[in-house]
């Protein structure tokens, strides 16, 4: 008798061992929680999801449906600058590449406006202040068929990336690229890229005199603290 | 006198609405777009830091000014923000990577085949989806997952221009001086920020690179540029 209780009180302590150790998670301390343990635990809101350590629980997220374009964008200032109407600027962001054709002789059309309108404001004959083929070598319908037709950013795997440093041209485009002047340099830099550059009773076409600033290219995300 | 009104009609009437702006590098872009959750400002595509890797960024609803614009700034749910890849040069897209919020995240799909192209399509959902929590003007989240890194959130703007001073120059109102030389030209986006998604991705999952555009079109000798992928940014929105 008296061994056959002992067994039993064993296994009564056993009982509220085991029922303290396998009980509410609630009444555990968890020494370490961890978002890949295969348990919902912590503040997790399912198995390693949700709470405030875990990446978002996904079960119940709708990604159903139909969307339909309504912005697009490859190379910089493109619709900006050679869509000169509020009609073409709406129809470009929504029309395929292989249906621009009719937007490069819009852009063709507005490189020579540009050098009209300088004609006239010096008082010169438009005839005489026309596009000339710039330092990438395009003449005006080809650049235009360029940035009409083929407007993507071109980004190379092997190589340096960038939009043009001098040396590389279309490879990229790089946060600290200044594209503005580099557009203004195609358009208004003639061969030799220094055609209107504000020297020589020219007007300044080829830079707008500003640049990266006091701005900074970090580690990924590489853009910058938003300002305050 | 009439170059002073212009300047401070134009000056005044866009710093006042900055938030409302027309916006886009498409900075400034189309008034269907323009201060709406779908409007693209800038394209970003260049090597990461790791030289195997490609960065995407795409930087929407710009310029943001700073302050309460920014903070109350977010996503749009119905918006996919979508990079196109092309990688036979057909500018037709061959791989996606889809970026939608939902809740306090972004999820990113992708890079993967699209089942549709153009101007209709759907989120990718049988490619892989990985997610970040959206940052704040105060912190930065980012997700590393298999190689690929993502981001998105509020950041200063990248883009600069005298953008005041460009309206003046192709309207011939300041010839025959045209731009301004640095230290008196103005950059209209030194203050502003913008809404950005930032994705790392290493080059293997981003396909093979085509010959480059200009050297298949005939423009530059082969060899004069290297081999490189069409990238365009769309936004899409649910119907």
């Amino acid at each position: 008798m008296k061994t056959y209780k002992f067994p039993i009180y064993i296994l009564a302590i056993c009982a509220v061992l085991t029922f303290v150790a396998c009980g509410n998670d609630d009444d555990n301390v968890i020494e370490q929680v961890t978002c890949d343990d295969g348990i919902q635990n912590g503040d997790e809101e399912g198995v390693d999801c949700g709470g405030s350590a875990c990446v978002p629980c996904v079960t119940a997220l709708d990604f159903s449906g139909d969307y339909v374009q309504e912005d697009a964008m490859g190379r910089p200032g493109i619709n900006t600058v050679f869509n000169d109407n509020d009609a073409d600027k709406n129809d470009f962001n929504v029309t395929l590449h292989a249906d621009r054709a009719g937007f490069a002789q819009k852009f063709d059309d507005r490189l020579e406006f540009y050098h009209d309108v300088y004609a006239a404001s010096l008082n010169l004959e438009a005839d005489d202040i026309n596009y000339e083929t710039n330092i990438l070598g395009l003449d005006r319908p080809t650049f235009a068929f360029v940035l009409a037709n083929t407007d993507a950013l071109q980004v190379a795997p092997n190589g340096t990336t960038t939009y043009y440093d001098g040396a590389n041209a279309l490879t990229g485009r790089t946060i600290t690229d200044d594209v503005i002047d580099i557009s203004l340099t195609l358009m208004f830099g003639g061969e030799s890229g220094t055609r209107f550059d504000g020297n020589n009773g020219t007007p300044q076409l080829t830079t707008d005199g500003v640049g990266f600033g006091d701005r900074a290219v970090g580690a990924f995300p590489y853009l910058e603290t938003p300002n305050n | 006198m009439k170059k002073m009104k212009l300047f401070g009609v134009v000056g005044g009437v866009l710093l006042a609405s900055a938030a409302f702006f027309l916006t886009s590098a498409d900075h400034i872009d189309a008034p269907g777009v323009a201060s709406t959750t779908s409007d693209i400002a800038d394209l970003y595509a260049f090597e990461g830091d790791n030289p195997n890797n490609t960065v995407l960024i795409a930087t929407v609803q710009g310029p943001l000014t700073p302050g309460d614009v920014t903070t109350n700034a977010a996503f749009d749910e119905d918006v996919v923000i979508q990079f196109n890849i092309d990688n036979d040069g057909d500018f037709v897209e061959d791989l996606v990577i889809q970026a939608v919020k939902r809740g306090d995240s972004m999820y990113v799909f992708g890079p993967v085949v699209p089942t549709a192209v153009g101007l209709t399509g759907q989120i990718e959902t049988s490619g892989p989806m990985r997610s970040v929590r959206i940052s704040t003007s105060d912190d930065v989240q980012i997700t590393t997952e298999d190689g690929i890194s993502i981001f998105a959130g509020p950041r200063r703007d990248g883009f600069f221009f005298d953008f005041n001073r460009f309206n003046m120059v192709i309207s011939g109102a300041v010839a025959p001086e045209g731009f301004l030389p640095p230290g008196e030209a103005s950059d209209f986006f030194e203050d502003l920020n913008v809404l950005a998604v930032s994705v790392e991705v290493p080059n293997a999952m981003l396909g093979t690179a085509p010959t480059h555009v200009a050297v298949a079109a005939g423009l530059f000798p082969e060899g004069a540029l290297p081999d490189a992928y069409n990238v365009w940014v769309t936004t899409k929105r649910k119907q």
